[in-house]
């Protein structure tokens, strides 16, 4: 018996008659030898109710900390950001929830708009022409790009930033190495930025990627970065946090050619890391050579305005081994989630959530330095996330270890003994003053051990 | 139903200057603009303030312009929906999953370790694999893992020559776009009057097997069809050296009946929300876990789940890895969704998935067979395609005109033109969530539909009749592409 | 019945080549327009492209369908119909008037190789 089918065996074997087919004969085309009947003790071997399912989840969510329960400071590309209620009451719904793609417009007018909206957003922040519908997240974003690059260019390698996250650069060796192409890393200035290690003109890079803010929450200088890109022959392109543009110039005004990124910072919630949604704009000119799908606005037989899927002939169920890319699905629910936070914020609301996490940002990283027990990384202006250094050797993995006694989940240990401390705008002065405090106290007694 | 107009977000225009989403602020603001300098934006974000109440309305009458797998039966070929048990969402939305993050350290997301560890243990004697990654974030995606595995394990032997990538002509169009993305080349296999895998065609593609890299095969194939000689196929690739890969996309028509992995597959991804089910949320997010074989293990992406004593850690770096395909572990939100799913299910259930997925599209081939051509008598599973070259023919009604006409009937449209061999095609999978009374109406109103090409093909060329829009122009769409506000 | 002419020859690919002299000036059939259906875009190699024999000389795009347009000869491109960016529809309206490219032939002896008007017919009456 199976509790979601709404037949039982004997229902189907009547249904099967009535036509002249026999249940027990259903699978007689595939050959006896590999017809599988087997168990495992990895299986139970009757399904469970829906209590007994809900009991088992909720005790394995028990064995994780989480942010509600913790005081968080962890971000590195995956942000503890508040999300408006009405976001999970809306993107529950079923009509968007249990929609597949949008293969027929006349059904489908809900996804389509929502994800034309998605693009006008995208379009605003980044301040360049176009957008896709989404893609999967902001590494394989990065990944998809510099593919593009490759592909507009006709050149096989690409220049990466030392300040493009980790996850983005590893996941960009990948897709790239599967073609043969090449991936140079360039190293970062004391102020944490890229500017004195780019690559030297005639170097025949496609593209050159940066990231800002970057991994280690440092502002770079976009516009210069755009220029010397383009004297070198190659696509400059950004990786941008969209909470960031709040208050940064936009990649599209500083010349940037393609931005790319995450928009899990956008009402999604951490989720372990995925899913999230991957964002991808960029100029008319390269219109035609991004990947996924795309939404555009047009009039109906009877000339109403109404959105389809277009431009589609770069796809993979067209073009097959000759498509831009092989990806079919984008991440439609969680762009419509994003899209929606965005409604819900505002100008008003996206502009407060960035002064808020960057002005606590900066007054954590400011008691934490006063305490004398660490130094910052680098001096660059950074927003929301910044790297600290012990000065006296605090073990960082040590004193997170102590922290979680406390109910918090300090920063992340980078190599080399570097904290790197996020705070967005849910963290309240309290919070911040008892982290500081219970750092005051537990490093001390780390280095007295 | 009456349906709203919706003007794009963007273009409202809201009262509301404030925001109240978030506390006042208790330090005042940094002076971004001196802060920042140049990087600083001048002009404020051009984003409306809107009312709650005008955004939730909004996007509850988008939403209403949309059809889900709880407005009715959803019959799309191949992609198709069933049933999302909302228990689910219950599971996925549970703090301690959604509100955790991927730096924890491991000590902390003992839950979120130990799932994925019995998940990659059910998938795997599901599948007859060894192991599982969780990194792909869709089918596709999936594939381009799988391709990754195989091509790094031939270079890891020296057996650089290895280029080519076999791919049967009813393939989905992201098999050769993914053998695109590794770099190989593509070699199509014509399929036989059966359609199955033609062998002498197939022989002939190998040649003298030097070139070949492996075989990408769905089975049973996007015609529905399970191929007999399955186990011929993929002898012949090994013994050329090759290894096979499995589009899981139609697994769920032989769940716990048959093994990928005793089939001679040595790579498989699935796409889980139909071979288990989770939402697809209007196209994403998917997820398409890839399992392999034991002579893969060594080039499996990182971070992988292992178990350390009576615990579990991530293991973020392995000598031979492909590296990564996105960021940190994976989809993990949609993995507690198919988690709960199996649970849910257990052996049996999962066992009568797939005889409801065969049986509920036997039943609607064996009442639609007569009123569309057919082009095989090899029998169907899961899923069976018809044409509607027939009706085109006599009465110029084509396959689009078939499936719009279906919506005035109440139905999702079937996948249409796909597979590419067969002309008009119609591609339909019921699965096995819909009641008689569903599967009879689908029948019915394709029977229906036949019998109007003939007495009144001009209201199924009109089709749709009530939805929120007509056809729209494409043409136009794609010729002055407007695509934002 | 797709329009055939007698003052051009045909590639196996579906374009009209018109030979003057050493240069060659490609467009897109009629047969193959039709088959494509309403086209939403098309662009074309710049000049200064060499281009070798059964290279790519351009693309064109319909809602459904995407392809390249060949080159059955060798050669240079000298010229390139750049307005089709903006107005692909003319290639529907008057394919016979609508060129892609200008090519300076590397081996004139090549266009032995192409089709005349009757083996080009017959071969869109096998498709």
């Amino acid at each position: 018996m199976n509790g979601y089918l709404p037949q039982d065996r004997e229902s189907r074997r009547a249904m099967l008659e009535s036509v002249g087919i026999d249940l027990d004969k259903l699978f007689d085309m595939v050959p006896e030898q590999l017809q599988y009947d087997g168990t495992c003790d990895c299986l139970n071997e009757e399904g469970l109710s829906e209590l007994e399912v809900i009991r088992a989840l909720e005790a394995l969510a028990s064995k994780n900390v989480d942010s509600r329960r913790y005081d968080s400071y962890l971000g590195g590309g995956i942000y503890d950001h508040y999300q408006p209620s009405a976001i999970r009451h809306l993107t529950q719904r079923q009509e968007f929830l249990t929609a597949y793609t949008p293969y027929q417009a006349e059904i489908s007018q809900g996804t389509m708009q929502a994800i034309f909206e998605w693009q006008s957003y995208i379009c605003r922040l980044t301040g360049l022409d176009v957008s896709n519908a989404s893609m999967y997240d902001g590494p394989s974003s990065a990944a998809e790009a510099m593919l593009m690059a490759c592909r507009a260019k006709r050149r096989n390698r690409v220049f990466v930033s030392e300040g493009v996250n980790p996850e983005t650069r590893q996941t960009i060796r990948t897709y790239l190495h599967a073609v043969g192409f090449d991936i140079v890393v360039g190293a970062l200035d004391e102020n944490g930025q890229t500017q004195q290690f780019l690559p030297e003109e005639g170097d025949e890079y496609a593209a050159w990627l940066i990231q800002s803010p970057n991994y280690y929450g440092v502002v770079e200088d976009l516009e210069s970065f755009a220029e010397k890109a383009h004297a070198a022959g190659a696509l400059a392109v950004a990786s941008c946090d969209l909470v960031s543009l709040a208050l940064l110039k936009s990649p599209g005004e500083c010349g940037i050619d393609i931005a790319v990124g995450d928009g899990q910072s956008l009402g999604l919630p951490q989720n372990f890391g995925g899913p999230t949604v991957g964002y991808m704009a960029t100029t008319d000119a390269l219109l035609r050579r991004m990947p996924g799908r795309i939404c555009g606005q047009t009039v109906d037989r009877d000339g109403k305005t109404c959105y389809v899927l277009t431009i589609q002939a770069r796809e993979q169920h067209i073009r097959r081994e000759k498509a831009t890319s092989n990806i079919c699905s984008n991440q439609a629910l969680l762009a419509t989630t994003a899209t929606i936070y965005l409604a819900m914020m505002g100008e008003a609301g996206l502009t407060e959530v960035a002064l808020q996490s960057q002005t606590k940002a900066m007054y954590l990283r400011d008691k934490l330095i006063d305490t004398g027990l660490f130094e910052p990384v680098f001096k660059g202006a950074f927003f929301r996330e910044f790297a600290l250094r012990p000065v006296d050797g605090v073990d960082l993995k040590a004193l997170n270890e102590a922290l979680l006694d406390e109910h918090i989940l300090g920063g992340y240990v980078l190599p080399g003994n570097m904290w790197l401390i996020a705070v967005t705008e849910k963290k309240t002065v309290e919070q911040l003053d008892r982290f500081v405090d219970a750092v005051r106290r537990l490093a001390k007694k780390e280095v007295a051990k | 139903m009456m349906y709203k107009d919706t003007p794009v977000i963007l273009t409202q225009t809201g009262e509301v200057t404030g925001q109240r989403m978030i506390p006042q602020a208790e330090l005042e603001h940094v002076d971004a603009k001196s802060y920042y300098g140049k990087a600083f934006r001048a002009e404020k974000l051009p984003l409306p303030n809107l009312s709650e109440i005008g955004v939730i309305r909004h996007y509850t009458n988008l939403s209403l312009k949309n059809y889900g797998v709880e407005n009715g039966t959803y019959p799309l070929g191949s992609c198709t929906m069933k049933y999302n048990p909302k228990i689910n969402e219950d599971s996925a939305g549970l703090p301690g999953f959604a509100n955790s993050h991927p730096l924890q350290p491991d000590s902390t997301i003992q839950g979120n370790l130990e799932l994925l560890w019995d998940l990659e243990k059910k998938l795997s004697f599901i599948c007859g694999m060894d192991r599982f990654s969780f990194q792909p974030a869709a089918g596709a995606h999936g594939e381009l893992l799988g391709l990754l595995l195989i091509k790094a394990y031939h270079e890891k032997r020296g057996d650089t020559k290895r280029n080519v990538m076999i791919i049967p002509d009813s393939a989905h169009g992201t098999n050769p776009a993914s053998a695109m993305m590794v770099g190989y080349d593509v070699r199509e296999v014509k399929s036989n009057e059966k359609g199955m895998v033609d062998i002498g065609a197939l022989k002939k593609a190998i040649g003298d097997g030097e070139e070949i890299a492996g075989l990408m095969l769905t089975n049973p194939s996007t015609l529905g069809i399970f191929d007999e000689s399955i186990l011929e196929i993929t002898k012949l690739i090994h013994d050329a050296g090759g290894l096979n890969y499995y589009d899981g996309a139609n697994l769920n028509a032989i769940t716990m009946r048959v093994r990928p992995g005793d089939m001679g597959f040595d790579v498989v991804h699935l796409n889980v929300h139909k071979s288990f089910s989770t939402p697809h949320g209007g196209g994403g997010p998917g997820a398409g876990p890839v399992g392999l074989k034991k002579i893969l293990e060594p080039y499996m992406p990182v971070p992988f789940v292992q178990p350390d004593g009576d615990k579990f850690k991530l293991v973020h770096e392995s000598e031979d890895s492909i590296g990564k395909i996105r960021g940190f572990i994976g989809s993990h939100g949609i993995f507690v969704r198919t988690y709960a799913y199996i649970l849910a299910n257990g052996r049996q259930g999962l066992r009568e998935v797939s005889e409801g997925a065969v049986a509920n599209s036997r039943y609607i081939y064996e009442r639609v067979k007569d009123y569309y051509r057919v082009g095989t008598t090899s029998k169907t599973m899961h899923e069976f395609v018809i044409s509607a070259d027939n009706l085109k023919s006599k009465y110029g009604v084509t396959a689009m005109d078939v499936a719009k006409r279906l919506i005035d009937y109440g139905f999702h449209p079937p996948t249409v033109y796909f597979p590419l061999i067969v002309p008009e095609a119609l591609m339909v999978e019921p699965t096995e969530t819909e009641t008689k009374r569903d599967l009879d109406g689908l029948a019915d109103a394709l029977i229906q539909i036949a019998k109007e090409a003939e007495t009144d093909p001009d209201v199924i060329k009109a089709a749709p009749h009530n939805t929120p829009i007509a056809r729209p122009n494409e043409t136009q769409a794609a010729r002055n592409p407007i695509l934002k506000v | 019945m797709s329009e055939l002419r007698d003052d051009v020859k045909y590639a196996k690919s579906h374009e009209w080549i018109k030979i003057e002299g050493d240069v060659a000036t490609f467009g897109l059939t009629d047969y193959a327009q039709d088959q494509m259906g309403d086209l939403v875009f098309a662009e074309v190699v710049p000049v200064g492209t060499v281009v070798e024999v059964d290279g790519t000389i351009g693309s064109v795009e319909s809602v459904k369908m995407a392809s390249d347009v060949y080159s059955p000869l060798s050669g240079e491109v000298i010229e390139a119909n750049d307005s089709l960016e903006d107005a692909p529809e003319q290639i529907n309206e008057a394919p016979y008037d609508t060129w892609f490219v200008k090519i300076r032939l590397s081996d004139p002896s090549e266009v032995e190789s192409l089709l005349d008007k009757d083996a080009y017919a017959a071969l869109i009456e096998e498709e």
